[in-house]
């Protein structure tokens, strides 16, 4: 199991082509309380860095961009009854969708914890 | 964005606000917390289920002066000054020559010779040399060493008692003068949440010292900007720049209530043809409440279509209601369909997403009436 990270603060954790998709604790820290959540359906076809979900705090809407291209095989039900449950368990619970990656080599352009790590502390 | 690169001004409580945690962000020039750490949700939660302090001093105080002020500035809102009451306060508007919104403000009178008024921040210097330009005869002073604080919810009274034993009995929308914690202030009974409470203007050098005595009161907490927006829109309170401004008439932005009776026959203020005309015969828009189906929140901006998809309107405030648990929003649409229980539809992400028309607000004012 390897974990990844876009500089828009989504993570995807990959077993072989399974990728599962969520954002990170930055990211619902800066976005404040989540109200609402939107997840692709599955079946659904997408590309890196198209958008992919979106998440909604009382504030703002924010979509959230898939950090690599594949197929949807599954969204998180669970966050259209409890979208709190992204400022509860973002890095856990709260996935956004489950993928089968088309193009595993995109992994490459991202970060790992130790750089996404960095890259936040220099965002602070 | 311009305004990062000019300096933002600060409020008499910017190192309070810091203190207290407060997620500052720039609002009208001014460097405002838009949030504290428990986050907006608990914050309007709070409020509507005990009180909440906030700070509103970007707005602009004002006072005026003279033989008979509130003659005077007749001519430039269309409220009915004249008949208001010594201590008496009200919402009004300035109006332009086309009959639309330059700001929406308080009035208070406080002497037949004097009058206390609050604007908006982002117009407050355009408002101020509007009435400088206009008020023949009378001073406009901008009180730019005063602080403003609201005390707004349910248990403000109360708990407002114990610093201000004066305030107890005060009616809804009357000014008063009297010491808060032995600070001198002048205080409404009026606010922006739908709730019962307290505007308090103060003097900027004991701003601190007030809202500290404020946040030890029994069920204050410090509330932002973030759920004063969320708490004023299901109250159903339009915001200036967003739900009125200078392409929306009164009548359009269906607070005609604050024209008085004699001006609507005598006119004599600033579009007063074109005002008296839609009170006449209707305006051909008007703002509604929009309540969506679903759960999704409907922004500002977000296209508004009949049924066929036809674009009939635009959402102007919209967003998540935590006291209502869904989304809401106010906008504006044809006068056909601005009946209540009307089905229509919001395009949100491409979406067609079904909503209707509903009465506001979405929660119900809750003021003095004692």
């Amino acid at each position: 199991m390897t974990i990844r990270f876009t500089k828009d603060h989504e993570w995807i954790s990959v077993d072989g082509t399974t990728g599962t998709v969520g954002i990170t604790d930055y990211a619902q820290h800066a976005l404040g309380d989540i109200v609402f959540v939107e997840v692709p359906e599955a079946g659904r076809e997408l590309i890196v860095g198209g958008d992919a979900a979106v998440v909604e705090s009382v504030k703002a809407a924010s979509e959230v961009y898939s950090p690599v291209s594949g197929t949807v095989t599954e969204g998180n039900a669970a966050l259209a009854d409890n979208p709190a449950l992204v400022n509860e368990s973002p890095e856990d619970q709260a996935w956004f969708f489950k993928l089968t990656l088309s193009n595993p080599a995109e992994l490459d352009e991202l970060m790992d914890r130790t750089a996404y790590d960095a890259y936040v502390a220099g965002l602070e | 964005m311009s305004e990062s690169h000019t300096p933002l001004l600060t409020t008499p409580l910017d190192s309070l606000h810091r203190e207290l945690g407060g997620k500052m962000v720039p609002f009208a020039g001014y460097a405002m917390p838009v949030q504290y750490p428990t986050g907006i949700l608990t914050e309007h939660l709070h409020t509507r289920a005990a009180a909440g302090l906030f700070d509103v001093s970007h707005m602009g105080q004002v006072v005026i002066e003279g033989d008979d002020p509130a003659a005077a500035l007749e001519a430039l809102v269309p409220g009915d000054v004249q008949a208001l009451g010594i201590g008496r306060t009200r919402y009004s508007v300035f109006t332009g020559t086309n009959g639309g919104i330059l700001d929406d403000l308080m009035i208070s009178k406080l002497s037949p010779t004097k009058l206390f008024l609050v604007i908006n921040a982002a117009c407050k210097h355009a408002d101020f040399k509007h009435m400088q330009d206009w008020l023949a005869g009378c001073s406009v002073t901008m009180l730019d060493d005063r602080a403003l604080l609201a005390l707004q919810g349910p248990k403000a009274a109360e708990a407002f008692a114990a610093i201000a034993p004066e305030s107890v009995g005060q009616g809804f929308m009357t000014i008063r003068e009297y010491d808060v914690a032995g600070i001198p202030c002048l205080v409404t009974r009026s606010g922006y949440t739908g709730e019962d409470g307290f505007e308090i203007s103060a003097p900027a050098a004991r701003a601190e010292e007030l809202a500290r005595a404020l946040l030890a009161l029994d069920g204050v907490r410090p509330i932002g900007l973030g759920a004063r927006d969320s708490l004023r829109l299901e109250a159903g309170l339009c915001l200036y720049g967003s739900d009125i401004d200078t392409t929306t008439t009164p009548v359009e932005g269906d607070i005609q209530w604050i024209i008085g009776k004699r001006r609507r026959e005598q006119g004599g203020f600033p579009g007063a043809a074109v005002i008296q005309a839609q009170l006449a015969d209707g305006a051909r828009r008007k703002r509604v409440g929009i309540k969506p189906d679903g759960k999704a929140p409907a922004r500002a901006h977000t296209e508004i279509t009949d049924l066929d998809g036809n674009v009939i309107g635009e959402i102007t405030s919209g967003g998540f209601g935590p006291s209502v648990n869904g989304p809401v929003a106010m906008g504006y649409v044809p006068a056909a369909f601005a009946a209540p229980g009307t089905k229509i539809k919001l395009v949100v992400r491409g979406k067609a997403l079904d909503a209707a028309v509903v009465s506001l607000p979405f929660t119900p004012h809750r003021y003095f009436k004692g």
